[in-house]
C-alpha cells in the first residue's frame, strides 16, 4: 500500500489540519484511493467550503419553485403541467489551458446537469470574459472558446441564443466561460439524484472511461502561475455526438419508470456521482470497478475513481429493469453496465480487483467536508464623483463607444452557434433577452446573463445588486415575467480577505436584489482561484436569468418599428459617469463609483413596462445600460434601420453625462405617436420619472439638438466593424 | 401527401422537418429510425440536418453506408420525391444521389445566419409555387456547405437547369462554387440544399419563404 506523505497530502491541495481531520474520521490512514476521493470532494470546487456558509443566505424559494440549490439545476413551474430547468456552470480553468475543449466540455457538463434532471434542452447561453484584446493569447482563446461552444452545441442540436463577452485585462491570465444551458420537462417528471433504499442496481451508462481529466476538480481548486499549461492532461475531451446518443437514451429511459435517481457524472466523476447519490438518499454504495467500461487498459482503481472523462451518467434504478435499461442503451449504441450496489450502511465501499480498496462513510465526504468561515475584509466602496473633459464632441465619442470592444456587436460570435435549430427562437441574438417559444405553445422562456465586473470591482455590493437588476430588466424588456436566476460566482482567491471581502458583499448584494424583485436563486456555480501569478480576476458573480411570457405574439425587441414615434425614457436621469464605458473609451479612465441601484424604482418600472408590452400597447424596448442613453438608442436606430431625432429634455444634466451616463432603473420606449399622451399620463399617476426625448425620423440618421448628426450606416460600420477586423488581423505572435 | 424522415443517431433537425410537415400537410410523417432497412409507403423522404453520425470523418459519409440509405436510393430510383436539407444534402452527395461535395466553409467558420436565395428553377416538385428569379430568405446553419464540382459537372447542372437556388450575389456565406445553394438530380426527383427551409415557416421564426417549397411539393405528390 502506497505511504501516505506529507508531500503527497500537499500534492492533493489537502492542508495538514484537513488531513489530521480525514484520519480522525476514519480512524486510520487513508489509502491513497481514499486520499483522492477526499481530495476531490473536500475541494472547493466540489465542497464550496469558502462559500457554503455565505450562500445560505441567498433567498430560494417562491412558490413557483420546485427545486431549489442542492440537486444538479434548479427547477421552476412555468404552468400548464411544464417546468422549466436550468443552471449555469463555469469552466474558466480547463478553457484557458485548452480552449476548444475546455469551451466544448464547459457546454456538454451543463447540459448533462439539465437533461439528468429529465428535461430536454432547449436553450444555450454564456458569459464570456477575455484579457485586454491587446494581450497576445487573448484572440487565440476567443477564437478556441467560441469554436467550441459552437462544436459542442451545434452537434448537439440545442439552439445557442446569446450571452455575453466582455475583454479586461484582469482576464489576462485567467478567462471566463461560464455556459448555462436551460431545459423543458414535464413538472410530474422531474428526476432526482437521491439514490434511495438499498439493494438497488447501480449502473453506468454513456462513454468509456479513461485517464482524462484526472483531478480536475483539484485544478479549478488552485490558482495559476506560468506553468500552468503544462497542466493540459487535465483537460477533458468532448464528444457531442455521443452525449447526443446519451440524451436521446436518457429521455428515452425516463419516459419509463425504472429511475430512482440518476446523476451526471461531471467534476470527480465516479467519485462525486456515487458519494452525492449516496449522500442525497441517506444510503451506501457499493461499487467494482472491474465492472466499468474502460477505454485503456491497466487503469487503476485510483484513477477510475478520478477520472473525468466525458458523457457518463450513473443510476440506480428499480431492481428487475436492468435489462429493459440495457435495451434502450444498447439501441443508442453506448455502454451500460451495473457497476454496483445500494446498500443500508450509508458508506461508499470500492472495490477492485477482488480488494477493498476504499470503505468510508459517505457523509465524512459530504457533511464532515470543511466549511470554512474565512476571514474576510469588507470592501470599501469607491464613491469619489468623477470630472469629465467638456470639450469631447458628442458624436465622435458615440461611434468610439460603441465600435468599442465591450460595445461592438457579438455577430461575429454567434453567427458560429446555431441559432435557430429546434425552430423555437423567437428573439434571436443581439436583443436584450433571447426568447425562445415553448414547443407547441405560444409561451416564451426569456433569457439573459449579466454582470458589470467594472461595477463589481468598485464597489462588490451595489456591482452584485446590479447584475440582478439587469439581469431584471433584460427578461422584462422583452415583455416576461422574471422568475428565477442561476449564479455563477467567479472570484479570486478567497484566502485573500480582501477577495473574500468581495465574494461575502457580492452574494449580500446578490441576495438583497432577489429578495426586492421577488427572484429566487435556484441554483449556481461558484468559481475562486481565479487568480494568475497572484493576480485576481474583477469580481464577476455572472447572473443567469430566466422569466416567461404568456404569448410570444406580445413580445417587444429593441428594434425600431415605425417612424413618427415618441421616444420615452422611464427611469431617473442623474449622469452617473463613474465606471461608465464612456469614461474608459473615451476618456481611458476606470475611475469612480458604481452606479446606485433603487431596487424598489426596479421592480416598480419594470412592472410598468411588462404591463405595456404583455397588452400589446408597447412593442419597442431597449434596458439602457452599458453606454448608457445614447448607446440604447444607437442600438435601437441600427436594429430597425430607423433614424431618431433627440434632445436633453428637461434636465440640468449635461449633454455629456446625459447621454452616456449609466443611471440603472432605466428603459427605452418607443411609442406610437398617439399612445404616448395616454402613456405619459399613466406614468405620473403612477408617480415614474420619465421624459419624453424625441422622435423617430424618416432620415437614416442618430440626430442630437445642438451636436449633430451621424449616419446609422456609419454607425453600423463602428458596431459591427470592430470584431471581424480584431479576430482577422495578421497574427504577431 | 404521406411523408418520412429519416433519423440517424445525431440528426437533430429531425423534429424540425417533422414539425414543418405537420403544420403543412396535417399529418404526421412517419420517423424512420437509421438502422431500418425499409420505408413506409410515403411520396416525400426528408433527410434532416444534423451530424447523422458525429461527421468526424466527412460530413455524411457514415450515413451514406447505412441500411436505410439503400432504402432511400431505392425509393428515388423508383421516382419517389426526396428532399436533403443542410447534413440532408451531404450524405445525398456522398451517396451519389447527387453530384459534387460540400467541403468546409471557406472562412473554417461554422455560420448561422439568414441569407438571401434566388429560387433559380421553378420547373419541379420541389419549386414550382416559387416565381422564377424570386427572392428569399432563409437560414442557413453549417460548417460544411461549400459546394464543389468540376467544370464540367457544374456546367451541365447549369445546362440542365439542376440548380434550384444560388445565394444572392454577394450573400454567399461559404464560398460555393458559382453560388449553388441547392440542385437537382437528373429526373428533377431529387433535391439537396443548404438552407433551412423548415425553419422559416413562421412568420414569428423570421419569415414564411420555405413554405411554397413543402407547399409545391404537396401540390404535386398529394
Amino acid at each position: 500500500m502506497t505511504q501516505i506523505t506529507p508531500e503527497l497530502v500537499k500534492e492533493h491541495g489537502l492542508t495538514e489540519g484537513e488531513y489530521a481531520h480525514i484520519k480522525r474520521l476514519l480512524n486510520r490512514e487513508p489509502s491513497l484511493v481514499e486520499l483522492g476521493i477526499f481530495s476531490v470532494m473536500w475541494s472547493e470546487h466540489c465542497s464550496y467550503k469558502s462559500t457554503r456558509f455565505h450562500l445560505r443566505k441567498l433567498p430560494t424559494k417562491a412558490p413557483w419553485v420546485l427545486q431549489g440549490p442542492g440537486e444538479n439545476a434548479g427547477v421552476i413551474d412555468i404552468g400548464d403541467g411544464d417546468a422549466c430547468i436550468f443552471k449555469m456552470e463555469s469552466h474558466n480553468h480547463p478553457s484557458f489551458i485548452e480552449p476548444y475543449q475546455g469551451a466544448a466540455t464547459g457546454v456538454g457538463g451543463i447540459m448533462r446537469d439539465v437533461f439528468t434532471m429529465g428535461a430536454r434542452p432547449i436553450a444555450m447561453m454564456n458569459a464570456l470574459r477575455f484579457g485586454d484584446p491587446s494581450h497576445p493569447k487573448t484572440r487565440h482563446l476567443v477564437e478556441g472558446v467560441v469554436h467550441g461552444i459552437g462544436g459542442y452545441g451545434n452537434c448537439m442540436g440545442v439552439p445557442t441564443v446569446g450571452g455575453e463577452v466582455n475583454f479586461h485585462r484582469s482576464y489576462n491570465g485567467n478567462i471566463l466561460v461560464n455556459a448555462m444551458c436551460v431545459g423543458l420537462a414535464k413538472a410530474n417528471n422531474i428526476f432526482l439524484s437521491a439514490a434511495k433504499g438499498a439493494g438497488n442496481p447501480v449502473v453506468y451508462i454513456g462513454s468509456k472511461t479513461g485517464r482524462d481529466g484526472i483531478h480536475g476538480a483539484t485544478m479549478a481548486s488552485a490558482e495559476f502561475d506560468d506553468a500552468s499549461d503544462e497542466k493540459r492532461p487535465t483537460v477533458q475531451v468532448g464528444d457531442p455526438f455521443t452525449e447526443k446518443l446519451l440524451l436521446e437514451a436518457c429521455l428515452e429511459l425516463m419516459a419509463t419508470d425504472a429511475i430512482i435517481a440518476i446523476q451526471d457524472m461531471g467534476a470527480a466523476g465516479l467519485t462525486s456521482s456515487s458519494a452525492e447519490m449516496g449522500d442525497r438518499g441517506g444510503s451506501g454504495i457499493e461499487l467494482d470497478l472491474d465492472k466499468v467500461p474502460q477505454r485503456e487498459a491497466n487503469m487503476t482503481a485510483y484513477e477510475m475513481m478520478l477520472s473525468e472523462s466525458q458523457e457518463r451518467m450513473l443510476a440506480v434504478l428499480k431492481p428487475g429493469r436492468e435489462a429493459e435499461a440495457e435495451a434502450i442503451f444498447r439501441k443508442w449504441e453506448l455502454d451500460f453496465a451495473v457497476i454496483g450496489i445500494t446498500t443500508d450502511t450509508k458508506r461508499l465501499v470500492v472495490k477492485h480487483k477482488g480488494e477493498t480498496v476504499a470503505d468510508m462513510p459517505i457523509t465524512a465526504l459530504s457533511d464532515e467536508a470543511p466549511v470554512l468561515e474565512r476571514p474576510f475584509t469588507p470592501p470599501a466602496p469607491k464613491h469619489a464623483p468623477v470630472t469629465f473633459d467638456k470639450s469631447k464632441k458628442l458624436m465622435d465619442s458615440l461611434l468610439t463607444v460603441i465600435g468599442s470592444p465591450d460595445m461592438a456587436s457579438r455577430r461575429w460570435v454567434w453567427e458560429q452557434y446555431d441559432h435557430t435549430v429546434m425552430a423555437d427562437t423567437v428573439q434571436r441574438p443581439g436583443g436584450d433577452a433571447a426568447v425562445v417559444r415553448v414547443h407547441g405553445t405560444n409561451k416564451g422562456l426569456a433569457i439573459s446573463t449579466d454582470v458589470t465586473p467594472r461595477y463589481c470591482q468598485a464597489d462588490p455590493f451595489e456591482g452584485a445588486k446590479q447584475a440582478v437588476a439587469e439581469s431584471y430588466r433584460n427578461i422584462t424588456a422583452v415583455g416576461a415575467r422574471p422568475l428565477a436566476v442561476t449564479d455563477n460566482l467567479n472570484f479570486g482567491n478567497p484566502q485573500k480577505p480582501q477577495i473574500m471581502g468581495q465574494i461575502v458583499a457580492g452574494i449580500d448584494g446578490i441576495g438583497e436584489a432577489c429578495r426586492a424583485l421577488d427572484y429566487p436563486v435556484i441554483g449556481g456555480n461558484c468559481s475562486l482561484y481565479n487568480e494568475t501569478n497572484g493576480e485576481g480576476i474583477l469580481p464577476t458573480p455572472a447572473i443567469g436569468g430566466v422569466g416567461l411570457m404568456q404569448d410570444v405574439h406580445c413580445m417587444a425587441t429593441i428594434a425600431l418599428k415605425r417612424e413618427g414615434d415618441a421616444l420615452l425614457l422611464i427611469g431617473e436621469m442623474r449622469g452617473h459617469l463613474g465606471q461608465s464605458i464612456y469614461l474608459r473609451e473615451v476618456e481611458a479612465r476606470e475611475e469612480g463609483g458604481a452606479p446606485p441601484v433603487d431596487l424598489a424604482a426596479e421592480r416598480k418600472h419594470g412592472e410598468f413596462v411588462r404591463k405595456l408590452i404583455e397588452s400589446g400597447r408597447v412593442d419597442t424596448v431597449h434596458d439602457c445600460s452599458d453606454g448608457g442613453l445614447l448607446s440604447a438608442l444607437a442600438e435601437m436606430a441600427m436594429a430597425g434601420n430607423i433614424g431618431i431625432d433627440v434632445g436633453v429634455a428637461g434636465t440640468t444634466v449635461e449633454a455629456i453625462p446625459f447621454f452616456f451616463g449609466e443611471d440603472q432603473a432605466r428603459y427605452v420606449l418607443a411609442v406610437p405617436a398617439k399612445e404616448a399622451d395616454r402613456i405619459e399620463s399613466e406614468l405620473r399617476e403612477a408617480g415614474i420619472i420619465h421624459a419624453l426625448i424625441g422622435k423617430t425620423i424618416v432620415e437614416k440618421v442618430v440626430r442630437v439638438e445642438r451636436e449633430g448628426e451621424i449616419s446609422i450606416a456609419a454607425l453600423r460600420k463602428a458596431h459591427e466593424g470592430w470584431f471581424p477586423k480584431y479576430m482577422s488581423a495578421p497574427h504577431t505572435n | 401527401m404521406k411523408s418520412a424522415v429519416i433519423v440517424f443517431p445525431a440528426s437533430n433537425c429531425d423534429r424540425d422537418a417533422q414539425t414543418a410537415l405537420k403544420q403543412l400537410t396535417g399529418k404526421d410523417p412517419h420517423m424512420v429510425w437509421h438502422q431500418e432497412s425499409a420505408l413506409p409507403d410515403v411520396d416525400l423522404v426528408v433527410l434532416p440536418g444534423g451530424f447523422s453520425y458525429g461527421d468526424y470523418l466527412r460530413c455524411g459519409a457514415m450515413a451514406s453506408q447505412s441500411s436505410v440509405m439503400k432504402a432511400v436510393k431505392a425509393h428515388a430510383e423508383k421516382g419517389g420525391a426526396v428532399i436533403g436539407i443542410c447534413n440532408g444534402f451531404q450524405v445525398l452527395t456522398e451517396t451519389h444521389m447527387l453530384p459534387g461535395a460540400l467541403m468546409r466553409n471557406a472562412d473554417l467558420k461554422f455560420v448561422c445566419r439568414p441569407v438571401k436565395l434566388t429560387v433559380e428553377e421553378t420547373q419541379s416538385a420541389f419549386t414550382r409555387k416559387y416565381a422564377k428569379g424570386q427572392q428569399i430568405t432563409v437560414p442557413v446553419a453549417h460548417g460544411e456547405g461549400n459546394y464543389f464540382a468540376d467544370d464540367e459537372t457544374l456546367n451541365r447542372l447549369e445546362g440542365e437547369n439542376r440548380v434550384a437556388f444560388r445565394y444572392a450575389e454577394g450573400d454567399n456565406p461559404n464560398g460555393s462554387a458559382r453560388n449553388i445553394a441547392g440542385i437537382l438530380n437528373e429526373k428533377r426527383n431529387v433535391l439537396g440544399l443548404m438552407p433551412h427551409p423548415e425553419r422559416v415557416v413562421d412568420p414569428l421564426l423570421g419569415g414564411e419563404d420555405g413554405k411554397a417549397l413543402f407547399q409545391s411539393l404537396i401540390e404535386t405528390l398529394a
